[in-house]
């Protein structure tokens, strides 16, 4: 069941990460060539126009393509990003404990004192809107969950057998925690990424929606569904398309998700 | 059985907590619902310099003189007026038994100290300049006179008398605007510049001002004192802040708003179909624009470059398919139906479109420019739907004519308006200009050398010079000649690229009668009454 | 005790980046196309104090926090930033809350019940039902919901402005909700069948205890826990979604100054959000924190 689960989605994921890669060499139309003669046209297979046009006549499919791109590389990097200093932070902290143990998760709870929202809108003001500036402002909204989730469990991790064992053989820690401690921090790690993508994908719409997000003539899935909100009405396909296969992304890697727990969580069955 | 009790449970904390919540005032009597795309930044009418504060003042206050619902200046707190020969002196004649809305009197010696509190440096007034005509005007807002030398004196309770330097023919406009209203000396005394509050604020206007909550809704009650309150028949007016266009859209179609202050580019055809009556679209006091950046290359000292630029955009497409709600492309900086005057336009504005492109290829050329060496240039334009369409049709106009290659960069409005006055990174800008008055003058005196507003930093002696001598003349038919000589002067240097002329867009409902559509796009609440609800 | 000592750093440390942030977006609060004369604008400037150097204007900043006072708004020149706070937040509290108990009543209730029929078509159909919530955006939501229910139905009101009652609450608090219904209803479900499957519950069941009796005294303690160690990200969340969906509605809630803020760099405004909320959660943190070393001893610092 749970492969099953891990398979499937893990297969959408791959398959619309490979339209999304394809389509755009595969189509004659260019993501930012305008047409004033073929403005908001419905959906139709002469032009390539798979997806119809926008408001300014350029070809959907391909903007579309082109946003799954942007939105899929924004949340992984975005992601990676929170991962690497999360998983770095918390598992030191969780393995020495103690006294350095209590500062740095005193400088967590302090970081989370922050309300991040609004200091990743403050980014994107103080800093124009940066295509870089996107990743680290998502990252660095999520990797304190990380860290926090990873020192609990580098906390319970250490005082387990096989570091006894290997404490009793003289390991260093360095080597202890990369060794010993990383790998089984795997499951949760992997499980976690495939949960923080959709929190990443879902930010940097927001950020689209108040206009602070990818800027003209690039897109994301999310910039694209803003501007298929306003035309829901007279061209629904604007916002039907986009919307749909963004649900599709979010619920495919939350359903990664469940299913690479299921497993993780077999593998350590009592 | 679990859910259940769990339901209730909430119920019961959204009615409990609901309960408490302050309703807005339910008053008696017709309530007009208008839309507002943003909060006034103040009420104090010195101190406010947008549109929107503009819009709800002019229904608190009332100045010297007003607008009809059809644009046309009529006699408002005063009841008629005298000018001398020489033009260089208005006599005005307040309405008997004006009072202010806590019963006060209403005096001439009130708008005296409102005009002298305009041009005082301490006030820090925006418009301050706008009265640069009267007698030492120009002097006070520098600091180097006593406002009380101010050209405005009342010499008894309902006279008053301006002088001005130099005639000025559209002196009348410029006292319908708010930042000429008078001021109420009590409330200064009282409360100092927190006076703009509802329960302290004291007006003279057919409305006062009964509550505000700051990013939802101004809310204004009929005025008992005003003199004219026999005939306004709208009882309280209800300004909703509604930043976002598609809210406002979809507060109007539920039925919940009157007026709406725009309509939405997304659904303005979806909008003209289903509502065509209820659409008003009428020409307004603005221009859309593209500026060069004249001290800095590649436009500086290169007229070629920027007449071939200007050329090779096809304004009726813009217009038509790009904004496509019933913008008038711009073929000269004065818009049309502007008092007084008839604009002149771009030489190339008679030409086909093959040959006005042809023709910018040549410049194009001339100006040292071709394929192998194409122009790469920027385009700075703020956060917009609008900005953003037709600032990607220009880049491919620019492409397919010329062979332009155009950066675009999107900028917040505080961020783009900083580097326009810095003048040091931009290029080309994307900006507007709305008129204050209806006059020419408003729109010429922005390119003048020294203007603030003048963004290209455009500075030509000949214009200049002509601006001038416009100024000077009591005759209107000769200054009419100056200005429209100066715009002709002025657009064969091509400082800017005027692209469209801005038309105002309002849902009206059926309800609303009395609406009249004008050029100011100035709509009083009291010309308006709501009939009976179908 | 410690503890509150400790927060004081933190909230200078946000002041501070808070405070950077906002002088280093570019452009300033009295920008405006409408250009301001220059000695008008000295005359401002001056009058606000933006002249100074930036360390002394923090400096004078923090001095008027320590006195409580917030500074005056630079965008809505006739009030106190203290005054738009203090007519800004019970309304996002009351919406924030609303929709965390909606959140938490119906996540909940649709996680227990379908880890009660797991595998079922009931349990799909739930589920399904609450995947809807993390798939769409707020601003997709929002607006569709606003479409049907209140400008072609006119069930409810579009907007929030100038209508009275309970009626215009009820949308934004849904929309709000919706995402936070769908996290909670996985992660009950999930914690539930967990729990379900222990031994005590078997017993419990064995011995012949009803559902719901079960349910109340054994299971759903137990099973709360995730969801109570969700309940930080949640509130995060659901401020983050009040910043849209004030927006959307017209709310004139915190989210909603604090955006129309950053955007038009109404620094004492946006400053003052900030300090609030760092305060209020600081404050929080210490009460989760004593909270949880209450409910599970074994989870302390050492």
């Amino acid at each position: 069941m749970r492969n099953r689960t891990i398979r499937f989605s893990l297969g959408v994921l791959l398959g619309v990460a490979a339209l999304a890669l394809v389509g755009p060499w595969v189509s004659p139309n260019d993501y930012s060539g305008t047409n004033f003669d073929r403005l908001l046209s419905s959906p139709s297979f002469s032009g390539w126009h798979l997806f119809g046009t926008d408001d300014l006549g350029r070809d959907l499919f391909v903007r579309t393509m082109l946003g799954i791109r942007v939105t899929l590389v924004v949340a992984i990097v975005a992601s990676l990003v929170s991962l690497v200093i999360g998983v770095a932070y918390g598992a030191i902290a969780g393995y020495v404990g103690g006294r350095v143990d209590a500062v740095m998760m005193r400088m967590v709870d302090t970081l989370y004192a922050l309300p991040f929202i609004f200091f990743v809108i403050l980014l994107m003001v103080a800093f124009e809107r940066n295509f870089l500036l996107i990743f680290v402002a998502i990252g660095a909204v999520n990797w304190l969950d990380m860290a926090r989730i990873v020192r609990g469990q580098t906390l319970s991790l250490r005082e387990r057998e096989f570091v006894e064992a290997a404490r009793l053989t003289g390991a260093g820690t360095l080597r202890i925690i990369m060794r010993h401690i990383a790998p089984n921090l795997v499951g949760i790690v992997v499980v976690y990424i495939t949960l923080t993508i959709p929190q990443a994908i879902l930010v940097e719409s927001f950020l689209s929606f108040l206009g602070l997000g990818v800027q003209e003539p690039q897109t994301s899935l999310g910039a694209l569904v803003d501007a298929g909100v306003n035309q829901m009405e007279h061209a629904s396909w604007t916002l039907l398309i986009p919307a749909t296969l963004l649900a599709v992304i979010l619920l495919s890697f939350n359903f990664l998700g469940d299913g690479l727990r299921d497993y993780f969580d077999a593998r350590h069955a009592p | 059985m679990k859910l259940l009790r769990f339901l209730l449970l909430f119920t019961a904390l959204l009615g409990g907590a609901s309960c408490g919540g302050s309703g807005d005032q339910a008053p008696m009597g017709s309530v007009l619902q208008r839309g507002l795309p943003s909060d006034p930044e103040t009420l104090d009418q010195h101190k406010a310099r947008s549109v929107q504060a503009a819009e709800v003042l002019r229904d608190l206050g009332e100045g010297l003189v007003g607008y009809s619902p059809t644009g046309e200046l009529v006699p408002a707190a005063a009841e008629s007026w005298v000018m001398s020969d020489d033009g260089l002196t208005y006599t005005f004649r307040l309405r008997p038994n004006l009072s202010w809305s806590n019963g006060d009197a209403l005096t001439a010696e009130h708008f005296v100290l409102g005009l002298r509190r305009l041009v005082n440096p301490e006030t820090a007034a925006f418009y301050a300049q706008m009265i640069v005509a009267i007698d030492n005007a120009a002097a006070v807002v520098a600091g180097e006179a006593a406002p009380e030398s101010l050209g405005v004196v009342a010499p008894d309770e309902r006279t008053l008398v301006i002088t001005v330097e130099q005639p000025t023919p559209y002196l009348l406009s410029l006292l319908t605007h708010p930042s000429t209203f008078p001021t109420h000396p009590g409330s200064l005394e009282a409360h100092g510049d927190g006076f703009a509050r509802p329960g302290k604020l004291v007006s003279n206007g057919a409305y006062t001002l009964s509550a505000w909550v700051p990013g939802s809704i101004v809310a204004l009650r009929r005025n008992p004192h005003y003199w004219n309150d026999a005939n306004t028949a709208i009882d309280g007016v209800n300004y909703h802040v509604l930043v976002q266009d598609s809210s406002e859209l979809n507060r109007y179609r539920a039925g919940e708003l009157h007026i709406t202050s725009t309509v939405p580019p997304d659904n303005f055809a979806q909008v003209r179909a289903e509502y065509g009556d209820q659409l008003r679209v009428a020409p307004s006091l603005g221009v859309y624009y593209y500026g060069f950046n004249l001290l800095r290359p590649p436009f500086a000292d290169n007229p070629e470059l920027r007449q071939a630029l200007s050329m090779a955009i096809d304004r009726e497409l813009l217009a038509e398919k790009v904004v496509g709600r019933g913008e008038i492309p711009a073929y000269s900086w004065v818009p049309p139906g502007v008092a007084n005057y008839e604009p002149t336009t771009f030489a190339f504005a008679a030409l086909s479109k093959t040959e006005r492109e042809s023709i910018a290829r040549r410049l194009y050329k001339e100006a040292g420019y071709d394929e192998n060496k194409p122009l790469r240039v920027e385009v700075r334009y703020n956060t917009s739907d609008t900005n953003k369409k037709i600032a990607v049709a220009i880049q491919s106009m620019w492409r397919d004519v010329l062979g332009v290659e155009t950066v675009l960069i999107n900028e917040e409005f505080q961020v783009l308006l900083a580097n326009m006055r810095d003048a040091e990174v931009t290029e080309v800008f994307r900006s507007s200009w709305l008129g204050d008055y209806n006059d020419a003058h408003t729109f010429l005196s922005v390119l003048q050398g020294g203007s603030p507003a003048n963004m290209p930093r455009y500075d030509n002696e000949e214009f200049d010079g002509l601006m001038q001598r416009a100024a000077a003349q009591v005759d209107l038919d000769r200054r009419r000649l100056y200005l429209e000589e100066a715009e002709r002067v002025m657009l064969s240097d091509n400082p800017v690229i005027p692209l469209y002329f801005f038309v105002s867009k309002h849902l009206v409902s059926p309800r609303v009668r009395g609406w009249g559509d004008n050029v100011l796009d100035y709509h009083y609440s009291q010309h308006l009454s709501l009939g009976v609800p179908e | 005790m410690l503890r509150i000592a400790g927060a004081v750093p933190t909230l200078l440390l946000v002041i501070v980046l808070a405070f950077l942030m906002v002088h280093a977006a570019p452009g300033g609060p009295f920008d405006d196309e409408r250009v301001l004369p220059a000695d008008v604008e000295a005359n401002i400037a001056a009058s606000y104090h933006l002249d100074e150097p930036l360390p002394r204007q923090l400096l004078r900043y923090i001095g008027g926090l320590l006195q409580g006072d917030l500074g005056p708004s630079y965008r809505y020149r006739d009030y106190t930033v203290s005054e738009l706070i203090a007519s800004a937040f019970p309304l996002s509290l009351k919406l924030g809350a609303m929709a965390m108990a909606l959140a938490l009543v119906l996540g909940i209730a649709a996680g227990t019940a379908a880890a009660l029929r797991q595998g079922s078509t009931f349990d799909r159909v739930v589920m399904g039902f609450a995947m809807t919530g993390i798939s769409i955006p707020v601003f997709v939501i929002a607006p569709v919901l606003v479409m049907l229910l209140a400008v072609k139905l006119q069930w409810l009101p579009a907007g929030w402005s100038g209508t009275s009652g309970s009626s215009r609450y009820l949308l934004p608090v849904i929309t709000l909700a919706l995402p936070q219904v769908a996290y909670i209803a996985r992660l009950t479900r999930a914690s539930m069948i967990d729990v379900l499957a222990r031994d005590f519950i078997r017993t419990a069941r064995a011995q012949g205890l009803d559902t719901s009796t079960m349910l109340r005294v054994h299971a759903l303690k137990p099973a709360m826990l995730p969801v109570l160690s969700y309940m930080g990200p949640a509130v995060a969340a659901i401020l983050t979604g009040s910043v849209v969906v004030e927006e959307i509605f017209g709310i004139p809630g915190l989210g909603q100054f604090f955006v129309r803020g950053a955007l038009n760099r109404d620094y004492t405004l946006v400053l003052g959000i900030v300090v609030f909320y760092a305060t209020l959660i600081v404050f929080l943190n210490l009460v989760v924190d004593i909270l949880y070393g209450v409910i599970d001893p074994r989870v302390r610092y050492r």
